[in-house]
């Protein structure tokens, strides 16, 4: 089987524009996306989803259908709902991208250089009864929105931090969908830690978008801030949310409670290539080390976009057109017939990222809720508290592999998704020792479970195992 | 718990633990299920607690459905097809037919 040049993992901004300006450059592109079409988190649904053509959710995403055109243009080979498990290196230098099609059904494309642009996950915010049916993420109910044009029924609350939260609240509002209650669970004193960051904020792209988008959700929705402390509550499912704000304590009730703390990068599958990651102490995330076009320390392998660093769909083409003319570089000897574009798109995203410094302040967790309370479930898979966690570092678990052996946090099949830095919070915390020496726990490939069919199908097309 | 803002294009059928449900043409599985009324659809591991669909991503794994007999697969990552025929309630014990690591 010949190697693609370019094997591209996500169809988000990043993705997309890495594959258009890979395709104009003339090289043989594979793009691979576990989704159902292009798009990627921020473009969810924006060729056929409920709000497709239309200008309901904002600017922003009305981009999206843009650049899915662009991408269907450039003619560009896609695989859509296949999910890349593995990501390897061979011997000769290029790379065996393993990825699930189906349920029984695994193939191996190989490629000379892979571009990994698998975008954010939202940062967990484990707190009492989030396990619950009826609680989920914010991201969650916004992608219902984006693909199925579904809203939540009844009382509905939302809980947390960050930008993403009051731009559901935004996108809500501007839709005449009512929420009950938004608890803003920021931290009093980020105010101030945030102003050293104001002019960046000023000079950039947010401060008009992020002051309309507030105006928009304080008016349609009660907004408590300060919030301390949120619950669920529920038997088989929720029925209310309990909060604390200094000595106040209430229980409203509740069908669902969407909760957001920020996102942070996907690290699984670049974790398990080989790439070095480091602690971003600012943004409260381990992130992987790249170069100016985006290349690990793994040769020809490459991050674009909120997977290598968040900064946002903008940042994130903008990082997809280098990591193409950095591919291309590498490739062709060559990025193109003149680099005034490749200056442009680095300028670009030079000022998307202006102002990234100030959200990051504005909207950090609390200590309190990284690293939460002895009773709270924080891994989901095997049911581990923060209590178990705690008493695992007690008795001499000094780091997040030695906590996973002795309490199964991580075990699951979420693979550490949903619990990996709550974990490093906690032992943090518990040792006084910072994240960075810490570490995460390692990460292996496959990074979802397989199945043996998978596997079965694997070893019939005469591929190599993804397995090892 | 949820509520259709757009009316869809068309309609399939699908059933659910043996129960026939009109879905929308195309949704996604774990939407149509929190529509039908399913918002717990499997068993937690170890303490065998209700789990619903919580991340609509791909990343936390609760929303794990049998689809056409194929064990645990992710609602929030299909699409509903006529026909198809979906069974809740897992205890997640039983990924045994998947490797983990
Ligand atoms: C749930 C969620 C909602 C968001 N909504 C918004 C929003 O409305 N507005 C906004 O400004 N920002 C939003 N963001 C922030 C978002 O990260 C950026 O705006 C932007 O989408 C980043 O672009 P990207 O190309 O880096 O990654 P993404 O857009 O996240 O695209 C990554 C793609 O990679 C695919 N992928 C990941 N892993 C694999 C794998 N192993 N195999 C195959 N495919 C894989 C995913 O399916 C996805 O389509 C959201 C983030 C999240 C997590």
């Amino acid at each position: 089987m010949m190697p693609f040049d370019l094997v591209i993992v996500g169809a988000g901004p990043a993705g997309l524009r890495a594959a258009v300006e890979a395709a104009a450059g003339g090289l043989s592109v594979m793009l691979v996306d576990e989704g159902r079409e292009p798009g990627g988190q921020i473009y969810r649904g924006s060729e056929s989803g409920a709000f497709a053509g239309t200008a309901k959710l904002g600017p922003d995403y009305a981009a999206g259908a843009v650049l899915a055109a662009a991408f269907r243009a450039s003619g560009v080979q896609a695989l859509f709902g296949a999910t890349v498990i593995q990501i390897e290196r061979e011997a000769d230098g290029s790379f065996c991208v393993s990825v699930a099609t189906g349920h029984d059904k695994a193939v191996v494309i190989r490629a000379k250089v892979v571009i990994a642009a698998t975008g954010a996950q939202e940062r967990p915010f484990p707190i009492d009864g989030w396990t619950l049916p009826g609680v989920m993420t914010a991201g969650a109910a916004q992608t219902m929105l984006k693909a199925d044009g579904v809203v939540p029924d009844g009382p509905v609350v939302l809980a947390g931090t960050g930008p993403l939260l009051y731009l559901l609240a935004a996108q809500y509002a501007a839709l005449g969908v009512a929420i009950d209650t938004l608890l803003d669970t920021a931290a009093p004193g980020n105010w101030r830690r945030a102003l050293r960051h104001v002019p960046g904020f000023l000079a950039s792209r947010y401060a008009f978008k992020g002051l309309g988008l507030l105006c928009k959700a304080l008016a349609a929705t009660r907004i408590i801030r300060g919030v301390e402390a949120v619950a669920a509550i529920g038997d088989t499912r929720l029925s209310a949310v309990a909060y604390r704000k200094g000595a106040t304590e209430r229980t409203i009730p509740a069908h669902v409670l969407l909760l957001h703390h920020g996102v942070v990068p996907q690290i699984n599958l670049t974790w398990s290539a080989g790439a070095q990651h480091r602690w971003n102490a600012a943004r409260l995330a381990f992130e992987p080390v790249r170069d100016a076009s985006g290349q690990t320390d793994v040769p020809g392998l490459f991050i674009a976009g909120d997977s290598g660093g968040i900064g946002g769909a903008q940042a994130a083409e903008a990082e997809g057109a280098l990591a193409a003319f950095g591919v291309l570089r590498m490739l062709r000897g060559t990025a193109g017939d003149d680099d005034r574009t490749e200056r442009q798109w680095r300028r670009r995203l030079a000022v998307s990222l202006r102002g990234r410094a100030f959200l990051d302040a504005l909207y950090a967790p609390r200590q309190s809720h990284l690293s939460p309370p002895d009773d709270v479930i924080v891994c989901r898979c095997e049911e581990v508290t923060a209590g178990d966690i705690r008493k695992a570092v007690r008795r001499g678990a000094m780091g997040p592999n030695q906590v996973k052996a002795f309490t199964r946090a991580g075990m699951g099949p979420c693979q550490s998704r949903m619990c990996g830095l709550t974990t490093v919070a906690i032992i943090a915390a518990e040792t006084g020792q910072s994240p960075s020496d810490i570490g995460h726990m390692r990460l292996r490939a496959p990074v979802k479970p397989v199945t043996v069919a998978q596997i079965a199908s694997l070893s019939d097309t005469g591929e190599r195992s993804a397995v090892d | 718990m949820f509520r259709r803002l757009v009316e869809p294009a068309g309609h399939v059928t699908v059933t659910i633990d043996g129960r026939p449900f009109s879905v929308a043409a195309g949704e996604t599985l774990s939407t149509a299920m929190l529509l039908a009324g399913f918002a717990g659809l499997r068993r937690s591991a170890r303490l065998g607690r209700e789990r619903g669909p919580f991340c609509g991503m791909g990343v936390c794994f609760d929303c794990l459905v049998t689809i056409d007999g194929a064990a645990n697969r992710q609602a929030c990552l299909v699409r509903v097809r006529d026909g198809m025929a979906v069974q809740t309630g897992t205890r997640l014990a039983a990924l045994a037919d998947t490797v983990p690591e």
